[in-house]
């Protein structure tokens, strides 16, 4: 350390000498002047660098240059404040010296565990934070074999130390050397998982205590991460012994990248090496759709199908890239196929029919139905002989992912919460039984289902009815269960306002809201997308409902939305989302034609109700005539006055920022 | 008399029923009952022009009380008041030049307008505005006389009409009410033939490959799309159907059976398909002269979005859906509310309203306006059959067609001064 400062001291006043002789001459000469060797070393070489792990809250924001930062680190470790809130302080709690001295403390399941072992299992546990990848890439380009150097200690340790109790050290010795990087690092995030179950089952009812507790809570997630990055640069430098006997990153690289296929999530918690972490940020970045005008992987897929799909016989030229199906063939052809359909769990397999009836509709109706359908499957799923739980269950959950896919595509709501199960399946500890990991699987999913969409949806709604005053003209387009709990829930408290519902064809779902408004004993107005514009003059606020806000605050709903977005903003008639946290994502989206979803193009030709709308019977085999049903629209962010979140209420521009935290968490869960 | 009176009822019921669709068939059917209501009216020797134009305002009156919303009746009205004026003028300055008068004869304007006797100055106007020829500023001077002499000759008819008529009374009193007749009968083969006219310019606004958007049906739209159809432009039409009434569907049908690449979409999809578009073709209800268009609902929100994307809003118009009128809250003032079967079928919600407690207010109400109010600065263009014109200069082509006084037909003017 000391000679680490002396050069920066004397770079200081040279950069600053520069400024003063010579003016035109570029600073990053006169540093690499005399103290050439010194910086060059420190920049390359980081790990090297064995400074006081310990930090600041000072150092929150990444550092663009590790070795500058840990050079300017301030050497006292006993004086850093700990800012981890008690909720979170045992998962969370990145200090070293802590670490040492109380392990049992904040690990009571790993009491048995030498201390010695916690250095690896720290470094996997900062690995896998996701914010630290990107830096760890950034930061270290040549020492790419570090990381697994950490993992190798780990291995060396595990396997060294027989107190740690743990079955795999067994398993370890009998696998294949291949593997053995990958099983340790599973046995880490097991372990990690244990550590960070216990104080989640008493979470989710104190999630939504206040607002300062998860200021705090953020406060220490993000600490944390600061930490975790210290460690990583500082952990590999510690173990730099063993990095010259090191010799398995493309091992571990290979016997990754077989189990890419698997969860995005559980990938990321086994990287090894930064070749691995540069694929997994790929694999991490939001998965392209299929795009159906790629033939030879609708060819693949379509071998792979179970639903069997004819194609739509008027596909709509700019849309070649969505899937165009007829519709209204698959269902009897599905029901027919039941029992030579044995992959699919029969609960699963009766939400496939729910969605591509369309009698589950709304994101939220069918995440929750797919959720508990996947709970179903996991309640009656037993592992296979010679198969782990954990990728013969990712498997499992992949192919019922496919096969709603093929009912109906996914929504953006639902890729979320499948993340989140393969991420909890990936993490489930070896050591559980199979009926216990069974029944932490499931709990799991309760409460996901409880947590991030009721109590959310409370949430929303609690936030929400302060907007609404007595005389407000409140309007809602199509149908969303978040605005009509609001709706119903002003109205329980004895608001006095009116509720305009605004319907559009194919689906009218607004008549079915309207008529339960209307059986509550709302005052309802009711008209036609068209009519938008006639009525948005007496309109004093706009509720909508969203299927998923993007990190660029495009809301992607109900088409129509952004038009009736479009027309309040043209009002000056605030717009308010309401969306739950988990349907927000990092994708972003500029229009609607990119990605979207298809319908039944049968429905648009027959107006139902209306027998004299007949112009088009003969003719839906034209080959001129196409008719279009879009699902979704991508209303402008622009358009959006203020979402309403279970994070409370939000401009669009935060966003990514709600994005960024929701999935941090989701780490840490 | 009695028969015509049997036709005007007809007509007003028909109005008040809203039997009859679209501005065209009305502006049709109101420029055939004024010319029977002309025919029929017997003129007196004096002050001809006077009493065909109080019989017209009479009848104009009622018809546009019977259906306020339907602008192209007192369209229509003041087209033939405007015309009986022009006609009276005409004839007045014709007769004015063959007595020799030498209060004009200095004027060259009157010496070019004796060169041709024969035309009626109706004719000449229409034939002026058929060739398509700006308002140079020649015309804008020799219309200065013309305005001058109008208030003259009909809200003065005294002594210096008398003067001029007892010349050849014989002659005018035929000749006013068949020239009447005359560009009455081309007023209505105007509008019969407006679709064409515009239609013809297809071709200039519409290219290779272009998209476009409508919604509901026009048959100006129409025509237009399969004019440049037939001119070998293969473009693809996005028709949104329109809802409530689902004109999108029958003008889908028509492009489907003449070889046009549609697509029909929802109203609600508008705004997602704009950015994929290159302009949008619509047609108008009316066109105010503030350039504002009184459109099928749902247009507004189409030309929002247009604007938005900068996508070229273009009305189709033909010249009987221009109004004199400025707006003031068209869309309320001028609109109109359908019946709510249109869009919940009678007795679907019956078992959710209280209809045994009649002091409360209903719980339900429906709203099915039938208009839009597409305000000037969402339109990109007017192509109307005199070509294409700027929502700013509205103002200035419709005074071409109407007369300052009639543009208040319902106050009865202050008779016998």
């Amino acid at each position: 350390m000391e000679p680490r400062r002396a050069p920066r001291t004397v770079i200081d006043p040279k950069v600053r000498q520069v400024g003063f002789f010579a003016p035109g001459a570029p600073p990053e000469r006169a540093v690499s002047g005399p103290p050439a060797p010194i910086a060059s070393s420190s920049s390359s070489s980081p790990p090297v660098s064995d400074l006081s792990p310990s930090l600041s809250p000072v150092m929150i924001p990444p550092p663009r240059h590790s070795s500058a930062d840990n050079a300017l680190l301030p050497s006292s470790s006993s004086s850093r404040p700990v800012p981890a809130s008690p909720l979170r302080q045992d998962s969370l709690t990145p200090a070293s010296g802590r670490r040492y001295s109380k392990p049992s403390e904040f690990f009571p399941a790993m009491s048995l565990t030498a201390s010695s072992s916690y250095a690896g299992r720290m470094v996997g546990n900062a690995e896998f934070s996701d914010d630290l990848r990107g830096n760890m890439v950034t930061v270290v380009p040549a020492a790419s074999s570090f990381p697994s150097g950490g993992f190798d200690l780990t291995a060396v340790k595990a396997s060294s130390v027989p107190a740690s109790g743990l079955t795999t050290v067994s398993v370890v010795k009998m696998m294949p050397p291949v593997y053995d990087p990958e099983t340790i690092v599973e046995k880490v995030g097991g372990s990690v998982e244990v550590q960070n179950d216990r104080p989640e089952s008493s979470k989710p009812l104190k999630e939504k205590t206040s607002k300062a507790e998860r200021r705090a809570l953020q406060e220490a997630q993000r600490a944390a991460k600061a930490a975790a990055k210290a460690e990583g640069s500082k952990v590999p430098a510690s173990s730099g012994a063993v990095m010259g006997a090191n010799a398995k990153p493309t091992k571990a690289t290979k016997s990754h990248s077989q189990k890419n296929d698997s969860a995005t999530v559980a990938g990321s918690e086994k990287r090894g090496g930064d070749r691995l972490s540069e694929k997994d940020r790929k694999k991490d970045a939001p998965h392209p759709r299929m795009q159906y005008d790629d033939k030879i992987r609708v060819e693949k897929a379509k071998r792979r199908a179970v639903v069997k799909q004819t194609e739509a016989r008027n596909r709509v030229e700019l849309f070649r890239h969505l899937p165009q199906y007829e519709h209204g063939t698959q269902l009897p052809d599905l029901e027919s196929k039941f029992f030579q359909l044995d992959p699919v769990h029969p609960a699963v397999y009766k939400v496939g029919l729910q969605y591509l009836s369309g009698s589950i509709s709304g994101g939220n109706a069918r995440c929750i139905a797919m959720l508990e359908a996947f709970r179903e499957a996991i309640k009656d799923y037993s592992t296979p002989s010679e198969k782990t739980l954990s990728r013969d269950l990712t498997a499992k959950i992949n192919s019922y992912v496919s096969f709603l896919i093929e009912c109906r595509p996914l929504s953006i709501s639902m890729g979320n919460a499948i993340r989140f199960l393969k991420s909890r399946i990936a993490k489930v500890p070896l050591t559980l039984s199979e009926s216990e990991a069974k029944a932490l699987l499931q709990s799991d999913i309760e409460h996901f289902i409880n947590e991030k969409i009721i109590l959310a949806d409370n949430v929303i709604v609690n936030h929400a009815v302060t907007k609404i005053k007595d005389g407000d003209v409140l309007l809602t387009y199509g149908s969303s269960s978040a605005v009509e709990m609001i709706l119903l829930h002003a109205h329980e408290l004895g608001k006095q306002f009116r509720v305009v519902v605004v319907d559009s064809r194919p689906k009218l779902e607004g008549k079915l809201l309207l008529r339960r408004l209307v059986g509550k004993g709302l005052s309802c107005t009711y008209t036609n997308i068209n009519a938008i514009s006639y009525i948005m003059r007496e309109v004093t606020q706009v509720f909508l409902g969203a299927s998923s806000v993007l990190s660029n605050g495009t809301v992607y709903s109900r088409v129509g939305t952004a038009c009736v977005a479009m027309v309040a903003h043209e009002f000056r008639v605030p717009v308010l989302v309401c969306c739950e946290a988990y349907k927000f994502h990092e994708r972003v989206l500029l229009d609607s034609i990119c990605s979207n979803e298809l319908g039944d193009p049968d429905v648009i030709s027959e107006v139902p109700g209306r027998d004299d709308i007949n112009y088009l019977d003969g003719l839906t085999n034209s080959e001129n005539l196409q008719l279009l049903n879009l699902i979704y629209d991508a209303t402008p962010s622009d358009y959006v006055s203020m979402i309403v979140t279970d994070y409370g209420m939000v401009p669009p521009t935060s966003v990514p920022v709600i994005v960024r935290e929701y999935r941090r968490e989701h780490v840490w869960v | 008399m009695p028969d015509v009176q049997v036709l005007v009822n007809d007509f007003l019921n028909k109005l008040k029923k809203r039997k009859i669709e679209g501005s065209l068939a009305t502006a049709r059917q109101t420029a055939e009952l004024l010319r029977s209501v002309i025919s029929q009216q017997r003129v007196p020797y004096r002050n001809q022009a006077r009493a065909l134009i109080d019989a017209v305002r009479a009848v104009g009156e009622q018809l546009i009380a019977a259906n306020p919303v339907e602008l192209a009746v007192g369209n229509i009205v003041r087209r033939v008041l405007h015309i009986i004026r022009e006609e009276d003028l005409s004839l007045t300055t014709a007769a004015m030049a063959g007595l020799g008068l030498s209060a004009a004869s200095d004027d060259e304007d009157d010496a070019d307008q004796d060169n041709h006797p024969v035309l009626s100055a109706a004719a000449v106007a229409a034939a002026a505005r058929s060739t398509l020829r700006p308002p140079s500023l020649q015309t804008l001077l020799e219309d200065v006389p013309d305005s001058a002499a109008v208030p003259h000759t009909s809200s003065s008819g005294g002594d210096s009409e008398g003067k001029s008529k007892s010349a050849d009374k014989s002659s005018r009193t035929r000749r006013l009410k068949h020239d009447v007749i005359e560009a009455v009968n081309e007023l209505i083969q105007d509008i019969a033939t407006c679709h064409e006219q515009i239609a013809e310019q297809a071709v200039e606004h519409i290219h290779q490959n272009e998209v476009i958007l409508t919604l509901g049906s026009s048959r100006t739209v129409l025509e237009f799309l399969c004019a440049a159809k037939e001119k070998q432009r293969s473009f693809r039409v996005f028709v949104a159907e329109g809802a409530p009434r689902y004109q999108g569907h029958l003008l889908a049908k028509e492009l489907v059976t003449r070889g046009l690449q549609t697509t029909l979409i929802t109203d609600s999809a508008v705004f997602a398909m704009i950015s994929r578009v290159n302009m949008v073709i619509v047609g108008a209800h009316a066109v105010m002269a503030n350039g504002g268009v009184i459109a099928p609902v749902g247009l507004n929100m189409v030309a929002l979005a247009a604007k938005r994307h900068a996508v070229p809003f273009v009305v189709l118009a033909g010249s009987h859906k221009l109004c004199p009128l400025y707006p003031h809250h068209p869309e309320v003032l001028l609109n109109e509310l359908r019946s709510p079967s249109e869009l919940l079928d009678f007795g679907e919600f019956s078992d959710c309203m209280d209809f045994g407690s009649g002091t409360a207010s209903p719980l339900l109400h429906v709203i099915n306006p039938t208009f839009d109010y597409v305000p000037p600065k969402l339109v990109s263009l007017f192509i109307t059959d005199t070509g294409g014109h700027n929502p700013s200069y509205m103002y200035r082509l419709i005074a071409d067609y109407y007369s300052a006084d009639d543009l208040v037909v319902q106050r009865r003017p202050p008779t016998g001064r």
